[in-house]
């Protein structure tokens, strides 16, 4: 499907969400790092939904509070404290991260406020801890510029990060704390972003701005993007944590065609007069229409006892199966929802039947059952009754939403790039002071500070780098993209390897090994830079990069020393290698005979062959050379 | 609340100039940039420089206020988010009666948008709508005796809160709570546990870690485990019901004259020292632990003996402890004091001319160890068995704290000393154990 964007009004805003790589969390002394081994405590809460003084409680959190929801949360003493636990105040604001996020503001023209305040937003879905996130206002205002457009920047905000979910079966949901509390900076565009691409480029863009920071974690899920999505007569549909910035234009995309897709469904119910009236509450029981059938799903649930109900939707007929984006459809739509509020496996509809088994003699004994014509669609569910009706009333809701247009929800991303419903937004208001921690004053000696030492911008690094390192402009832009500017710097001007080289390794040679399966993310920069040095003192040879980074990222804590010598690739002495190629000359005698001088060519080959990785070829060659004249001057 | 609340100095001034109040719509121009945004209250603890603003992101910021520079004007008045309380449910019929009476505490309670400050929500259908589970396990009658920070209470509260559960019970309840701050709730439960004797239903202290505005505080289980050993237990005493663990699973009740707050700020800060826990609650069921205790039988007859001296001090003794204060106590006229000693119960003899004096003088001196867990012996050696012949008063295993309300409610009752002995020695309220267990971690629940 092509779209023409800007006749959709398409506006995208975007929020980037960047871990900062600062020595403690944001609220207590807790180091900023993942616990990778078995959890070594857990505690079991329950989050109540409270009344606020606004009366607002989010339904979906409500309902699932009511179904019994508790979260088992994980922990370590190596990476929580009691604050993640929620059993001890706040510590005061970690002013390392304010820093941080000053000089983003400062780079971009935002404008500092004057006094930060903590505020508590309430998040109660068990990724924190509290029931709230801690979250602050830090600068107001600015921009970037993204191929010569102004995209305009609504605020700049510190936030502590969430749990991560491990886990959930039944009402029991697994939170892991090591990541609650890492800070985290929040960079929210105005939604001024016209096109997929675009939003891609923004992401980018700001992304290149943090990094430029060198103040940033790296890794995946250190970076996470919220989008903001709408279009002319849509609704704003708010799209969280997408981690991965390849698959940021193609969410876009997708959610444009499923709210195009959903309009038209709109028009097409009014055309056939569909009134909301007419959805009404007949959940009915028609386990006894599919008493013998084939269809397994429907079989090994009857056989456990469990019902099958079944709703009439008058006039749907073919809107059901009707594609959104590429595999979603409304009745899509319909089983995530009835997968949250009635904790079904799934639901079957009449415009995807016959089919999964089931018989047309069965689809007709349905529409009988439930008084449809050809002209309605039916949909079935089962399991226990009380979840079939739960599922049935939120299918209900569903398509009486679909009689409105798009309905305003939050969304998560799936792998290929569609998305699936995550719960209702929540009301704007829902942040309150956080009163266990003091308002910080910005005075003007610390911003006059940050301001004395504010990293270069993307653009101009990229000058720079083609200029003092005569990199070419896509090998600069690969740097610049990559997480390893601040390294790459450091080893020029500590090593006298070429820059290409170390600027070609940085990038390609670490992606192209992170592709082959190299856990390239292991290697840290001290590891890196040992790697240059080696090369740099002669105690290894460039085209042994790969094979000793390889070697690193799989025995963590190794020396280059280390991996040089497992791997056999220690340089020859020259007494060794001038043993080596005085012998080849001697096995080669008749064609040094035949070839004479010329004879370097094949002999350099010969002896390359045997010590590749030990020897470098500038000294193989002299020393050939001087071999072929001693032989030939016998 | 107070139309300025915070502001002081010129920005005052300023404001009230403007006729702005806070919940008031307002701009702020400084230098060439304009704010909007909601007036907040600011906290009195804070400088007088910065106007706070709730920005329509719903976020507040401070912006700062320059005299001569900074234009503040006011808009009009804020909206306020409308408030739609879903209906409280209805207590159901033929359900046990519970009174919960407030003494400060915030079990339940609500925030104020535009403040962020917490109000009480104290009227029973506050209650149900706040914890509707309770309207599921006993009919409830609440009020508020008092709102005062637990560190503010004093013996005078005691002998109020008394006589009010006292009151509760001649109206023919089925249990009492009482929701009380944390720091000081074991002093009440021991002063209520010797206040309220023969008692014929359950008294439960209950309180939260967590203020109950968060949707992780521990205040709501708390409280449904209060309401519902209430309304059902099988005991009749005192007791403190607060979390076991970390974990909302458990509700520890621990005996009033042996429950200690131990941490400043977890959730399982309340632990039974040199004992367990009378009883839990878990999955709605009140389970018992230990076997001995008092029955509860609405037709016993509740003897309220609510008087304490307050003269009666707790003191600690340390390294480089000076023994005038022994003397200054004697000389203001205390009638007791209650010395937490080290290990086994001692003190160093430089202090023994003052104790000796202070008994001789007609106080009651008696000796708790600063260990928390564990007993005084005082004749291992020779310190205790000199402390014992000038006439100290070993008080076995009983908290330091519980053995201070013990000796003020003691001297309360008679002006006679060696009555007011006899009663100190007595066990009133399992005070003391006859037997020291063996308890891992000195009896902190894991």
């Amino acid at each position: 499907m092509t779209l023409d964007y800007k006749a959709l009004g398409l506006r995208v805003g975007l929020e980037i969400h960047q871990e900062l790589a600062t020595s403690h969390k944001l609220f207590c002394a807790c180091p900023p790092r993942l616990f990778r081994e078995e959890a070594e405590y857990t505690f079991l809460r329950r989050l109540r939904p409270t009344q606020s003084e606004l009366g607002e409680v989010d339904p979906a959190a409500l309902f699932e509070f009511q179904q019994g929801k508790a979260i088992l949360y994980e922990a370590s003493r190596e990476t929580d404290c009691l604050v993640e636990m929620d059993e001890e105040p706040p510590g005061p604001l970690n002013p390392e991260a304010v820093d941080i996020c000053l000089t983003v503001a400062l780079m971009i023209g935002s404008r500092p406020v004057d006094e930060i305040h903590v505020m508590r937003k309430t998040v109660i879905d068990g990724s924190n801890t509290t029931g709230f996130q801690r979250t602050c206002v830090v600068a107001l205002g600015g921009e970037v510029y993204v191929e010569g457009k102004r995209i305009g920047i609504e605020q700049i905000c510190l936030e502590e990060d969430a749990a991560r979910k491990t886990g959930e079966s039944g009402v029991l949901h697994r939170y892991r704390i090591d990541r609650l509390g890492i800070p985290l900076i929040e960079i929210s565009t105005e939604p001024v972003i016209q096109s997929p691409e675009e939003a891609r480029k923004v992401a980018l863009a700001i992304g290149q701005i943090l990094r430029a920071t060198g103040r940033v974690r790296r890794g995946l899920g250190t970076i996470r993007q919220d989008i903001n999505i709408s279009i002319e007569g849509g609704a704003l549909i708010e799209i969280k944590g997408v981690q991965q910035l390849d698959l940021v234009s193609k969410i876009v995309k997708y959610e444009v065609q499923r709210q195009v897709a959903l309009l038209e469904i709109r028009d097409e119910l009014q055309r056939r007069g569909v009134r909301r009236e007419e959805l009404r509450e007949e959940f009915i029981d028609v386990t006894e229409v599919f008493q013998g059938t084939r269809c397994r799903v429907l079989r090994s649930s009857i056989k456990k006892g469990r019902r099958v109900y079944a709703l009439r939707l008058p006039r749907f007929a073919g809107l059901l199966g009707r594609e959104l984006c590429p595999g979603r459809r409304l009745g899509t739509e319909m089983a995530d929802r009835a997968k949250f509020w009635g904790r079904v496996s799934g639901l079957f509809h009449t415009d995807e039947l016959p089919g999964y088994g089931i018989t047309p003699k069965e689809v007709a004994e349905l529409r009988s059952a439930v008084g449809a014509g050809e002209e309605d669609a039916v949909v079935i569910t089962s399991g226990e009754p009380q979840r079939c009706v739960d599922a049935l009333r939120a299918v209900l809701e569903r398509a009486a939403e679909a009689l409105e247009g798009v309905p305003s929800e939050t969304r998560g991303p799936n792998p290929d790039g569609t998305t699936h419903y995550m719960r209702p937004r929540p009301g704007a208001a829902r942040m309150y002071p956080e009163t266990d921690v003091v308002p910080i004053p910005i005075t003007p000696e610390r911003l006059e500070r940050i301001r004395s030492a504010l990293p270069e911008m993307p653009e101009e690094r990229l000058s720079r780098l083609m200029r003092e390192f005569h990199l070419n402009r896509k090998l600069a832009t690969q740097l610049i993209d990559s997480d390893y500017l601040d390294l790459f710097e450091s080893i020029c001007r500590e090593t006298k390897v070429a820059p290409s080289l170390v600027a070609v390794t940085l990038t390609e040679t670490l992606k192209s090994l992170g592709r082959e399966g190299v856990k390239v993310e292991t290697l840290d920069d001290e590891t890196l830079k040992q790697v240059f040095i080696s090369l740099d003192r002669g105690l290894m040879v460039k085209e042994s990069i790969p094979d000793v980074l390889s070697w690193l990222a799989n025995h963590p804590g190794s020396t280059t020393k280390d991996a040089v010598k497992a791997l056999g690739l220690e340089l020859l002495q020259e007494e060794e290698l001038w043993e080596i190629v005085r012998g080849k000359v001697r096995e080669n005698e008749e064609l040094v005979r035949r070839m004479g001088l010329r004879a370097v060519g094949p002999l350099m080959g010969a002896v390359m062959r045997e010590v590749r990785g030990r020897a470098r070829a500038e000294v193989v060659r002299s020393l050939v050379e001087r071999a072929l004249k001693e032989f030939l001057g016998k | 609340m107070e139309r300025l609340s915070g502001y002081r100095g010129e920005l005052r001034r300023a404001l009230e100039e403007e006729g702005i109040n806070i919940g008031d719509l307002i701009s702020v121009r400084s230098r060439g940039f304009e704010y909007r945004g909601i007036l907040m209250p600011r906290s009195e603890l804070e400088d007088e420089w910065h106007i706070v603003l709730k920005l329509k992101s719903g976020y507040n910021i401070g912006v700062a206020y320059r005299p001569g520079e900074t234009v503040i004007r006011r808009l009009g008045e804020a909206e306020k988010p409308h408030f739609r309380p879903p209906p409280p449910p209805v207590s159901k019929e033929g359900l046990p009666r519970v009174s919960i009476i407030s003494t400060g505490g915030t079990i339940a309670s609500r925030v104020d948008y535009f403040s962020g400050r917490v109000y009480p929500a104290i009227s029973a259908s506050d209650l149900y709508s706040v914890v509707p589970e309770l309207s599921e396990i006993a009919v409830i009658r609440s009020e508020i005796l008092y709102s005062v920070f637990s560190e503010d209470l004093t013996p005078e509260h005691w002998s109020g809160m008394a006589r009010r559960v006292a009151e509760e019970i001649e109206g023919d309840v089925d249990g009492v709570v009482i929701t009380h701050g944390t720091d000081t709730m074991g002093y009440s439960a021991a002063a209520l546990s010797f206040a309220l004797q023969e008692l014929p239903v359950p008294v439960i202290l209950v309180g939260s870690q967590r203020s109950s505005d968060r949707p992780s505080s521990d205040a709501a289980l708390n409280l449904i485990g209060a309401v519902t050993a209430a309304a059902r237990a099988p005991f009749a005493e005192v007791v403190v019901g607060m979390h076991r663990t970390t974990s909302d699973t458990e509700i520890a009740f621990h005996r009033g004259t042996k429950v200690r707050k131990c941490h400043t700020s977890a959730r399982w800060a309340f632990q039974s020292v040199n004992t367990e826990p009378l009883a839990l609650y878990r999955k709605g069921r009140i389970e018992m632990i230990l076997k001995d205790y008092r029955r509860r039988d609405p037709e016993r007859q509740l003897v309220l003996r609510d008087r304490f001296e307050e003269r009666v001090a707790l003191v600690k003794f340390h390294p480089g402890f000076d023994p005038e204060l022994i003397d200054w106590l004697v000389d203001r006229g205390y009638r007791g004091i209650v010395l937490e000693g080290t290990g086994l119960g001692h003190v160093a003899q430089r202090c023994f001319k003052s104790v000796g004096r202070a008994v001789e003088e007609g106080l009651i001196v008696a000796m708790t160890s600063q260990c928390i867990w564990g007993r005084v012996h005082m004749k291992v050696y020779r310190n205790g068995i000199m402390l014992l012949r000038l006439g100290v008063i070993p008080m076995e295993d009983m908290l330091p704290e519980t053995a201070l309300v013990k000796l003020m409610w003691a001297l309360g009752q008679t002006e006679d000393r060696e009555e007011a002995v006899r009663l100190l020695r007595k066990n009133i309220a399992h005070e003391f154990s006859p037997r020291t267990l063996y308890q891992p971690w000195g009896g902190v629940q894991r």
